[in-house]
């Protein structure tokens, strides 16, 4: 970043905030490494929970429209995570959805495949390591002698920031690659001119299998899918290839496919390619010209070795997905 | 108020598409709840088809293409199985009961087949009831 140029003008306002998330889109953006000077050379944060102390009713007086960012990461899993959204939509200009889970729901986002029901049941009774024989679950409002305290809602779906409020830009990534957030950081201090509002930023406009090193014939067919522990792996071949499966073709690519460098699988974190809506339907696509069979029952014995296929192929992008949740 | 399922099938041009024609020009009466979509070959049809259709509505997803050996397209309707035995293992795993979607072959002489067929997963849906999976993830009052 050139820093006469972002010192002439006046500093971006800055709020990065986690909903449903892990931490690590935060950490992402630490991780930027002494490019965080640069960034907050350019930019002062405002609001960022991870990093500093400021109480939400601060951003709530905050005039409309007066923050340029926000990177908003997390899904939206509670009430809390949604009345932050709103307020974070209405004082933002410029509001991004970054990293998988604000993007199509994450990790978190794979608890839609169970209710709010099942997971309190699990977590507050059933799980090896709780004792809680009075059976006492969280309670919306506690009343103590100072006044009544109330928790945040938690809901039965898990959704994206999209689902909740109109979102300008997408950053994919479970996290994002600190370098591409850089790249976007930059465009929007230097004023380069941006993708029209609603497009995927950060990431590349191919798959992930075309930008990958590993070896690739025509030969897709497969007689058997292995889990990645099951086989060695020759580390030259494509996976999907050698039986494994890789979501490379249904991932948008712009993560430098590091996985597979890192002679892992790709996983799908980056969401699916441009024009493509919902990964996992992408990839029943690809998987089911790869079976080689014609005959139903040897059909059907190749698809067991497919242990998972929602969990699989929909690992990041339940909530964002056609079918969005398991049907109850 | 009674509940008339809502099928939606997909058709290949060749064989499943002329044989629903002749169905209907042998003036054999079937349910009349179907929408059927022609698509070219079996092969054409991409999971994202029969998840949208659930999505918006669709109490079952009918695929029909040719007989085994009689594709237009030669393999079209071997990889139409592939991609269906695939789908059908997702879809339960999200909670849609297997009898939503069924594939079966027509070929264009089986007219009176057709009929049953439809007739036949129509019986079931009725069975099975209405689908849940619209509206399972409400979003549109979210952001209001
Ligand atoms: S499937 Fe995976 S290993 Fe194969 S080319 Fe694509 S990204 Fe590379
Ligand atoms: S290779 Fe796949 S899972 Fe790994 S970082 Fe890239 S997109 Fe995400
Ligand atoms: S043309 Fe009928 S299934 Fe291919």
């Amino acid at each position: 970043m050139d820093k006469e140029q972002t010192a002439a003008k006046p500093k971006l306002k800055l709020a990065v905030y986690w909903g449903a998330a892990c931490g690590g889109c935060c950490v992402s953006v630490l991780d930027t490494h002494e490019k965080l000077l640069d960034i907050v050379a350019a930019a002062d944060p405002v609001f960022w929970p991870i990093a500093m102390d400021i109480k939400y009713k601060d951003v709530e007086n905050m005039p409309d429209k007066s923050i340029d960012l926000t990177l908003f990461n997390g899904a939206i899993r509670n009430s809390e995570n949604l009345h932050m959204a709103k307020v974070l939509r209405n004082k933002t200009k410029i509001l991004v959805a970054y990293g998988a889970c604000a993007y199509m729901g994450g990790i978190p986002g794979l608890a839609n495949f169970s209710d709010k029901e099942a997971i309190f049941r699990r977590v507050y009774d059933e799980s090896e390591s709780t004792n809680n024989p009075e059976k006492i679950h969280p309670q919306r409002e506690v009343k103590v002698k100072e006044g009544t305290i109330e928790m945040p809602q938690f809901f039965n779906d898990v959704y994206t920031l999209n689902h909740v409020v109109d979102v300008d830009y997408f950053i994919p990534g479970c996290p994002p690659q600190s370098e591409r957030l850089v790249e976007v950081f930059s465009a929007i201090v230097t004023g380069a001119q941006l993708p029209p509002p609603g497009s995927v930023v950060g990431a590349n406009d191919k798959t992930n299998c075309d930008e990958c090193k590993r070896k690739k014939t025509d030969n897709k067919l497969v007689k058997k899918f292995f889990r990645p522990w099951e086989i060695q792996d020759d580390k030259e071949t494509c996976f999907l290839e050698q039986g494994v499966i890789c979501m490379g073709p249904a991932t948008r690519s712009g993560c430098g496919v590091r996985c597979v460098v890192g002679n892992s699988p790709c996983r799908g974190c980056y969401g699916p390619p441009p024009g493509v809506t919902d990964p996992g339907a992408k990839m029943m696509s690809a998987i089911g010209t790869m079976i080689d069979a014609n005959k139903p029952e040897e059909i059907d014995e190749i698809i067991e070795t497919i242990v998972d296929p929602a969990g699989l192929f929909y690992r990041f992008s339940l909530p964002g997905s056609i079918l969005g949740r398991k049907v109850q | 108020m009674e509940f008339r399922p809502t099928l939606v099938a997909f058709l290949c041009n060749w064989c499943s598409y002329t044989g629903a024609d002749l169905a209907g020009t042998s003036r054999l009466h079937y349910a009349p709840n179907i929408r059927i979509i022609r698509i070219m070959c079996s092969g054409r049809i991409e999971p994202t088809f029969v998840l949208k259709a659930f999505q918006q509505g669709a109490d079952g997803v009918l695929i029909c293409g040719c007989h085994p050996g009689d594709c237009h397209y030669q393999e079209g309707n071997y990889k139409c199985l592939r991609r269906y035995k695939l789908i059908q293992k997702y879809t339960q795993q999200m909670g849609i009961e297997k009898e939503r979607l069924r594939l079966e072959w027509i070929s264009a002489s089986e007219g009176k087949q057709f009929a049953e067929l439809v007739n036949d997963m129509t019986k079931t849906l009725l069975q099975v009831g209405p689908s849940k999976v619209k509206g399972t993830l409400e979003v549109e009052h979210l952001k209001k």
